[in-house]
């Protein structure tokens, strides 16, 4: 079996391209594979006659019991039978069905193949989560194959509306489906059936439910509605799903349960109920429609609803008449479908006003109809004749022993089956009759090969109608399976049953044609009568029809149920996504308090003790620090606000040293510098002025939520504090740093070796911060180059401006003795080489501090020195690849501040991204060469000598790490520079350039002397861009 | 083990301080706010590592049960460089959003505004086809072999 299921799923994913290569032929081909399973299955018949099952197990997920368990019983048998057969039949018809280049095809064809072989696993599954997923899958083929028009907005909505109640069907059936797994035991369905769990409210719920699955999939009213809807798909796939197979799923398992479940409370008078309701307002409908395949739709519907009485009343007679009426009802209607695909797809239309005189113009399909039709109506010798009476004598057997159920559902199916006579009269006259008024069709003529899916069909209805006692072992087999001969005849033979002793019962039912003058065949005959007088009388009929209202209107419910979920949808939408960042971030912070809160105030006792302080100097620094947080929360300028957070950072350092922490207070205190810088590199160009965006009250919310995250997260610091009772892994630490990583310093070797990965992924960080700072103020390109100086004719226009303006006010101001050096000279000499302070031709020099550059110039290299000592010495002392970085980084921001953007070009001539790409080689590659060596990554190790001169010499390979870290901390630092520095520099003399060229292009030099806060007035230093300067 | 009660008030006020400026609609109040909550929370490892000790370095004579928790340090100074460079790219992007809209203020989100509009609704899905009720009862419109009259 599962060889059959992986030639479904390979056609499946074959056909598509092969369909749309060669066309509709392929599904000549593709026919061979279901019709090959079904010639498999046919030799199965005489073993599973005799009482044998074949099984097929295959382990899938053991450790949850999941298992592809297969089994062949008679019912699984028959099912798989049609399942194929009708299912090769229908595959063959495609071929003549569709044309060439149709929009879709491939898709469709392989999704139809897929759908056989998940109908398949689906009747012959053992393991009822196999079962269920097999299940949902042919309810997802089902939605590709009814949305098979895609362009149709009916189809479409179609589609949607199938997959929606049959999911929501299937939910409610999955629920129930773990309910009996768990209670019994076992997930094999035939385990869970032979030994069904005891019975409990709980195991009442799990039937139902699984019931409420059975029912929406088999489209019982209230459900029904999608059935009629999904008539937009090709007829093919209703002949094939929504008369043969897929909706017989509810009914398989139904038949597939009752064994087991059919004593449940609820159980028979939810079925009786629900299906002769479902048949009677199946074949109510079913007069009213002028669509011949809507009115086979509304046919099916009400079958299924006589199916579900059937099959689900329980007795062992009923069981033999549903098993018969699946196989019958199969055949029937799968042929009337495809008799009216063809009609359409010869006429054009299908309504049964615009046909008329089609009988004469088409015999062959006449007659094939006619057989179809008269199984369907219950007359003999087919098929349908052979289940109907069965099932009169079933019903009436049980009525007779004073179950009023039975009563119930005789009386009911009766109705029912008029119904049907009368809807099957009208579908033969609608189809074939000469109806006055209308014009005969012109059918052209008749294709055999389009004829021989339907025939077959009908031809099968016959031979099995006239055959019909050698169906009865098998179909009896199955019905001896699921009950004794009556409900009052249960309670005597129960033991008999559960022994699995399938010993004959006297006055068992046989499948026969003629079983002499019974009141069955009475039943039958008063059925046939009155349907003909109810199709003779269909003007009148179809009057009353009008008057009264359709009581049951589920699909208008479905669509309102839809419409009110879209709008609350959208309500809710509204109501969560205001747009509003902070209601966002309040949102988040609300929860958090609320929650933590919660948790912590259920705890009851906490533990935590307070002391008023580690060490007094810490109360001078709190005491600066929040005064300075209040002040930054309120300060409406923002350098002033930017220089009191600075503050708080500041103080952070001071108590990490007094804490202990010289790594941190070193580190806190020259990020906090770069910070700084940083922030004011970029908040020149803004307005000084922070818009005070919100009202008071908004104010007072804010400061509601921040006052309540302080009060709650001071509460967690204690108790977090409180709660550390074992003794710290850190107490290790120092000898794991000394004795394995070869350093003194703990915390450096912590980043650098012990807990290298964080370090590794911290940096990752810091690299795609860098990038993201370039690539938001490098708006149309990333400069991979520093500026720098070079000859003229090489410079960019905005740099000859800058020249420009900048020669100007140096020959202005030369008779006033304020020229401050050679610069401007040496300049007009013809730039042989490049001065040591660049500031000279590059800056105004009302822009100029000579103190500074000098200082800056002579510092530099130093502090270049400085963080390198950092960087090796931070394994044994404060420092480190951190701290020896942000010194370096320092360095720069000095030479940039101090003479601009050319400076700091030639104070570091490489590309920061390069820094970066190296910093991470060196990072990754230490951690990464270890693997080489078969030990773990990231694992160090050290060399020791004695060199002559220098002495003893230590190198820890971390150090490499080290070094990694540094190179990307300073190559942030650059990043940051020249794009927030130098690139926000250059953006802003573009625009002033811009300005200037608007105005008055001519006067270009003027205009930028006369305009640009650069020019050499003397109150641009009011400007905030100078401030830094 | 007791906490300080200085640091915690410090803590409390730097989380109240920072989450009132991060409440805010200026970039640049969110991005004071996001550090001075960093600086909270840097306070609240902190706290958590226990009480002052000495530096976490080897040395003779010094026992580890005298030095300062070293892991906690490790964490915090891993956390004052990530604050560093997420707080470099908020102001690249407080920059930009100033270049391109001269704005340092957070609209409300437009798309969002618009998914709760009045008239928005999932089903107004245009459709391909003429909804004139043509071709309801058939699938071979014009294509039949003989045409239905």
């Amino acid at each position: 079996m599962i060889i059959s299921l992986i030639g479904f799923a390979l056609a499946g994913l074959v056909l598509p391209s092969l369909t749309a290569r060669f066309g509709p032929r392929m599904f000549v081909v593709a026919a061979a594979i279901p019709a090959a399973v079904f010639v498999w299955l046919l030799s199965q018949i005489p073993a599973v006659t005799r009482g044998e099952t074949p099984t097929e197990l295959h382990p899938w997920v053991p450790q949850l019991d999941l298992a592809l368990a297969f089994r062949l019983d008679p019912l699984s048998l028959t099912m798989a039978l049609i399942v194929t057969g009708v299912g090769a039949l229908v595959v063959l018809y495609c071929a003549r069905y569709f044309r060439r280049g149709e929009d879709g095809l491939g898709r469709f064809s392989g999704v139809l193949l897929a759908f056989a072989g998940a109908m398949f696993g689906l009747v012959v599954s053992d393991d009822i989560y196999v079962l269920f997923m097999f299940w949902e899958a042919t309810t997802v083929f089902s939605y590709l194959l009814i949305g098979q028009y895609t362009a149709k907005r009916k189809s479409r909505g179609a589609a949607l509306q199938a997959l929606l109640v049959t999911t929501a069907g299937g939910l409610a059936m999955l629920v129930g489906v773990v309910i009996l797994a768990v209670e019994s035991g076992t997930t094999r369905v035939s385990q869970i059936v032979a030994d069904p769990p005891q019975a409990s409210g709980l195991i009442t719920v799990a039937v139902l439910l699984v019931l409420v699955g059975a029912l929406s999939k088999s489209a019982q009213v209230p459900l029904h509605f999608w059935l009629p809807s999904a008539m937009a798909a090709p007829t093919p796939v209703s002949a094939y799903l929504h008369a043969a197979a897929m909706v017989k799923a509810g009914i398989f398992l139904i038949a597939l349960l009752v064994p087991a479940f059919g004593e449940t409370p609820g159980w028979r008078p939810l079925l009786v109920a629900v299906g002769v309701l479902t048949m009677l307002v199946g074949g109510w409908r079913a007069l009213r429609q002028h669509d011949l395949k809507l009115l086979l739709a509304y046919g099916t519907v009400s079958q299924l609803g006589f199916l579900t009485v059937v099959v689900g009343y329980g007795t062992r007679n009923a069981a033999l008449a549903g098993i018969t009426l699946i196989t019958g009802h199969a055949l029937f209607k799968a042929t009337l479908f495809l008799v009216v695909g063809i009609i359409d797809n010869r006429l054009g239309t299908r309504d049964l006003r615009k046909i008329s005189g089609l009988g004469r113009q088409a015999p062959l399909l006449a007659v094939v109809a006619t057989l179809a039709a008269a199984s369907m109506a219950g007359l003999p010798p087919l098929i349908g004749f052979v289940a109907k009476e069965a099932v009169f004598t079933a019903l009436l057997e049980d009525a007779e022993h004073g179950a009023p159920l039975g009563l119930v559902a005789l009386i009911g199916v009766a109705l029912g089956s008029v119904l049907t006579v009368a809807y099957t009269a009208r579908f033969l006259w609608g189809a074939f009759a000469r109806k006055p008024g209308v014009e005969p069709a012109e059918f052209v003529h008749e294709h055999v090969d389009f004829l021989i899916s339907p025939a077959i069909l009908a031809l099968a209805s016959l031979a099995l109608g006239i055959a019909s006692p050698l169906l009865d072992p098998l179909f009896g087999r199955y019905a001896d399976g699921v009950a004794p001969l009556s409900g009052e005849a249960l309670a005597a033979s129960t033991s008999a049953t559960a022994a699995g002793d399938t010993v004959e019962i006297p006055d068992a039912a046989h499948l026969a044609l003629w079983h002499g003058l019974e009141p069955a065949l009475g039943i039958s005959a008063i059925t046939l009568v009155l349907g003909l007088a109810l199709f003779a009388a269909r003007t009148r009929v179809s009057a009353i029809q009008n008057r009264v209202p359709s009581l049951i209107d589920s699909a208008r419910g479905y669509s309102r149920v839809v419409h009110l979920v879209d709008r609350g949808a959208v309500r809710l939408t509204r109501l969560t996504q205001t747009g509003s960042l902070p209601i966002y971030v309040a949102t988040i912070l609300v929860v958090l308090v609320a929650a933590v809160g919660t948790a912590l105030a259920l705890v009851g006792e906490l533990p935590g003790s307070l002391r008023p302080w580690d060490s007094p100097a810490q109360l001078p620094i709190a005491i600066v620090m929040g005064v300075a947080t209040i002040a930054a929360a309120r300060a409406q300028k923002r350098f002033m606000a930017v220089v009191l957070v600075g503050v708080t950072g500041y103080g952070m350092a001071a108590l990490f040293a007094l804490q202990g922490a010289p790594d941190l207070a070193l580190t806190q205190a020259l990020v906090e510098t770069v910070t700084l810088v940083t922030f004011v590199l970029v908040l020149r160009r803004l307005p000084s002025a922070i818009g005070q965006d919100h009202s008071r009250r908004h104010r007072i919310v804010r400061a509601v939520i921040g006052v309540g995250v302080g009060i709650l997260m001071s509460v967690v610091a204690v108790v977090a504090l409180g709660s550390r009772i074992a003794e710290p892994i850190s107490l290790r630490f120092p000898e794991l740093a000394y004795e394995g990583g070869h350093g003194r310093n703990v915390v450096n070797v912590l980043l650098v070796d012990i807990r290298g990965w964080d370090t590794l992924g911290e940096l990752s960080v810091l690299v795609v911060a860098a990038t993201g700072v370039a690539s938001l103020v490098f708006l149309s390109r990333r400069s991979s180059d520093m500026p720098r100086l070079g000859p003229e004719t090489e410079r960019p226009r905005w740099f000859a401006r800058r020249t420009r303006m900048a020669e100007a006010p140096v020959e202005a101001t030369s008779s006033a003795g304020a020229t401050p050096d050679g610069a401007a000279p040496s300049q007009e000499r013809g730039n042989q080489r490049t001065p040591w302070l660049l500031a000279g031709k590059t800056l105004a020099p009302e822009n100029r501090s000579i103190i500074l550059e000098v200082v800056v110039r002579l510092l530099f290299h130093s502090a270049i020195v400085v963080s390198v000592y950092l960087l090796f010495a931070g394994h044994n002392i404060p420092g480190g690849g951190f701290a020896g970085g942000l010194v370096a980084g320092l360095a720069f921001v000095a030479r940039y501040l101090a003479a601009g953007r050319f400076e700091l070009g030639e104070a570091a001539p490489i590309d920061a991204g390069k820094l970066l790409g190296f910093g991470v080689l060196f990072a990754g590659g230490t951690a990464l060469v270890p693997i080489f060596f078969g030990v773990d990554a990231l694992t160090s190790t050290w060399f020791e000598a004695e060199l002559p001169v220098i002495g003893h010499v230590e190198f820890v390979t971390s150090t490499l790490f080290d070094i990694g870290v540094y190179l990307i901390v300073v190559g942030l630092a650059l990043d940051i520079l020249r794009s927030l520095g130098a690139e926000i520099d250059r953006q802003q003399e573009e625009d002033h350039d811009d300005e200037g060229d608007d105005e008055a292009p001519g006067a270009h030099q003027i205009n930028t002397l006369s305009h640009t806060p650069d020019s050499p007035t003397p109150d641009a230093e009011n400007s905030t861009e100078e401030s830094i300067r | 083990m007791s906490a300080s009660l200085v640091l915690i008030l410090l803590m409390a006020a730097l989380y109240a301080g920072g989450v009132y400026l991060l409440l805010g609609r200026s970039m640049t109040r969110m991005l004071l706010g996001f550090l001075l909550v960093g600086n909270a929370t840097n306070l609240l490892i902190l706290i958590i590592a226990g009480p002052a000790g000495l530096a976490p370095i080897v040395a003779d004579g010094v026992e580890p049960s005298e030095m300062h928790d070293p892991l906690p340090e490790a964490l915090i100074l891993t956390a004052i460089v990530i604050t560093f460079g997420v707080s470099a790219f908020l102001l690249a992007l407080i920059y930009r959003s100033w270049r391109i809209a001269r704005a340092d203020v957070i609209t409300s989100d437009e798309a969002d505004v618009a998914v709760g509009g009045a008239d928005s609704s999932m089903d107004d899905e245009e459709s391909t086809e003429a909804e004139d009720g043509s071709g309801e009862d058939t699938e071979f419109e014009g294509r039949a072999e003989a045409k239905a009259p």
